[in-house]
């Protein structure tokens, strides 16, 4: 579904992505983690192409994103879904008009129809009560819901999510977690999850894809991924205090 | 949308290999804004298509009906400031009653156009490169663009109708408050008969200074949407990055104005 085949990434001439590999299969869920600057966000920006890659292919079902222009570029961004880190909601529009943005833009649907499918995805995330509620009128959380009720309006083929838990508490991170995993359940998605919460990543994955200077250090399944031999994830679990035994002591939290 | 491969001045020490490194980028920048803007003047037929038609009033609104306050003050009293410094002058000769002629030429031909330019660049300019400044920043852009809106027809093309439409109507508006100002001085400092005053305006004013001024106008409001809009769109850096653009916008807009403004005055009188 998803392919990067030695993509390289410079800004200014510093390299942040060197050379970066990964497959994404369809209808799996992968986390990206990584410390600060590993090249997370970077990566799933090039998937949509809202970075331009130094050298290398990314190929979205067969085709090269690197070469389309135009139309065909609007037609490969269609079959995606993205949540921003900050939720990137219109500040103007009310969160109801916001979520029907894409339909009304892109879709010829009658407006009966795109307000029923606004309101039913509205009230598949929990926001009906803030539909007519500003993105500054609503909390964080309530922003990062309403934008992935806005990216999975259109009915994607994939999901991008760039940080869906950062700056939330951890009762809102796990219904967010929640959220995730239900629809992935329900619409059968691909989805590509940056995170540096690794209790999400756990909770949420089909694979874990750990990276480290701009490259795939690791990519297993959550339990291999916390028996993972590999110095640097052993390091970067540590810093969480997330133990290979995480799904004996929290086993509440296997939502897959 | 806007080519993000900028140039980029590799480290050099010699000063001349400076200056041209630093040429070549203003020169991408040029060109980078020039594009943005006549792309969104291609896609002005589309105005009245139902996607675009609200953000389209909401524009002509926004720059039209909310200037009014600002331009309405100011064309006022810059009527009343040379009637008074043009008048004490002739009156020295014994032709005050010619104040209403130097009133309206200067407002039609320079200081009608030049001055809404001004005002419209610091306040509706400013706020448009903060909007799309802060709209970049925070990812809203991103958002419009992988949801397969163009960000210029969304954005920048609205803006564009709002600020070319309105600007010729806001300078006849603040040529006429001028005038009006020019006479409530004539009348009230210099002793000049409301008639006699009107006749002089009729008089010396042509067709030809207010159409020029017009053109003018909608030149300013092009040049305007220009830069803040580019200015806006390739906003990086944060809050820090807004305010730059920002400050930008009204800077860069202020002197491409002036030089704009000299070039069509050469052109149409030089």
């Amino acid at each position: 579904m998803i392919e990067f085949k030695h993509v390289k990434k410079e800004f200014s001439g510093k390299p942040v992505l060197r050379g970066m590999n990964l497959h994404v299969a369809k209808g799996e869920t992968i986390s990206l983690v990584g410390a600060s600057g590993a090249g997370k966000s970077v990566t799933l920006k090039h998937m949509v192409r809202l970075l331009e890659a130094t050298s290398g292919e990314i190929l979205i079902d067969g085709e090269n994103i690197l070469d389309q222009q135009g139309e065909d570029l609007s037609r490969i961004r269609e079959k995606f879904g993205y949540l921003f880190q900050g939720a990137a909601l219109l500040q103007w529009m009310t969160v109801f008009e916001n979520v029907a943005l894409p339909l009304r833009e892109n879709t010829k649907l009658p407006d009966e129809e795109i307000d029923r499918r606004v309101a039913e995805v509205l009230e598949k995330v929990g926001m009906s009560e803030a539909a007519e509620k500003l993105p500054a009128n609503i909390s964080g959380g309530m922003q990062k819901r309403a934008g992935l009720a806005r990216a999975v309006v259109t009915e994607p083929l994939i999901l991008l999510y760039d940080e869906p838990t950062s700056g939330l508490d951890p009762v809102t991170s796990r219904t967010i977690d929640g959220l995730i995993h239900d629809l992935q359940k329900d619409l059968g998605v691909t989805s590509v999850v940056v995170t540096h919460d690794m209790i999400s990543a756990l909770t949420i994955s089909d694979r874990i894809a750990m990276l480290h200077q701009g490259t795939v250090l690791e990519v297993s399944p959550p339990m291999e991924f916390l028996h993972s031999k590999n110095e640097a994830v052993r390091n970067f679990l540590d810093s969480q205090c997330i133990s290979s035994n995480f799904f004996d002591e929290f086993p509440e939290r296997k939502l897959t | 949308m806007i080519n993000q491969n900028t140039y980029e001045c590799p480290e050099c020490t010699h000063l001349f290999s400076r200056w041209g490194h630093n040429g070549l980028a203003f020169c991408q920048l040029v060109g980078q804004a020039m594009i943005l803007n006549f792309r969104a003047l291609l896609l002005c037929p589309r105005m009245f298509g139902k996607k675009s038609r609200g953000e389209v009033i909401y524009q002509l609104f926004f720059t039209g009906i909310r200037s009014l306050p600002v331009i309405s003050v100011v064309a006022l009293f810059i009527g009343m400031i040379f009637a008074i410094q043009t008048g004490i002058e002739l009156q020295r000769f014994g032709q005050e009653v010619q104040v209403g002629g130097a009133v309206a030429v200067v407002m039609l031909r320079e200081m009608g156009p030049f001055m809404t330019g001004l005002i419209i660049a610091a306040s509706v300019g400013a706020s448009i490169g903060a909007q799309l400044g802060t709209m970049t920043v925070s990812e809203e852009i991103s958002a419009l663009q992988i949801m397969s809106i163009d960000p210029v027809r969304f954005l920048v093309m609205p803006r564009l109708i709002g600020l070319m439409v309105m600007m010729p109507l806001l300078t006849l508006y603040t040529n006429i408050l001028a005038v009006a100002g020019g006479a409530i001085i004539g009348i009230t400092q210099l002793g000049v008969e409301l008639s006699a005053y009107l006749e002089n305006v009729r008089l010396y004013s042509e067709n030809k200074d207010l159409y020029t001024g017009l053109l003018k106008a909608m030149v300013f409001g092009y040049i305007i949407n220009m830069v803040a809009c580019h200015q806006g769109l390739t906003t990086t850096g944060g809050a820090v990055g807004v305010g730059k653009a920002t400050r930008s916008t009204v800077v860069i807009s202020f002197l491409v104005i002036l030089v704009t403004g000299f070039i069509l005055t050469k052109v149409f009188y030089g």
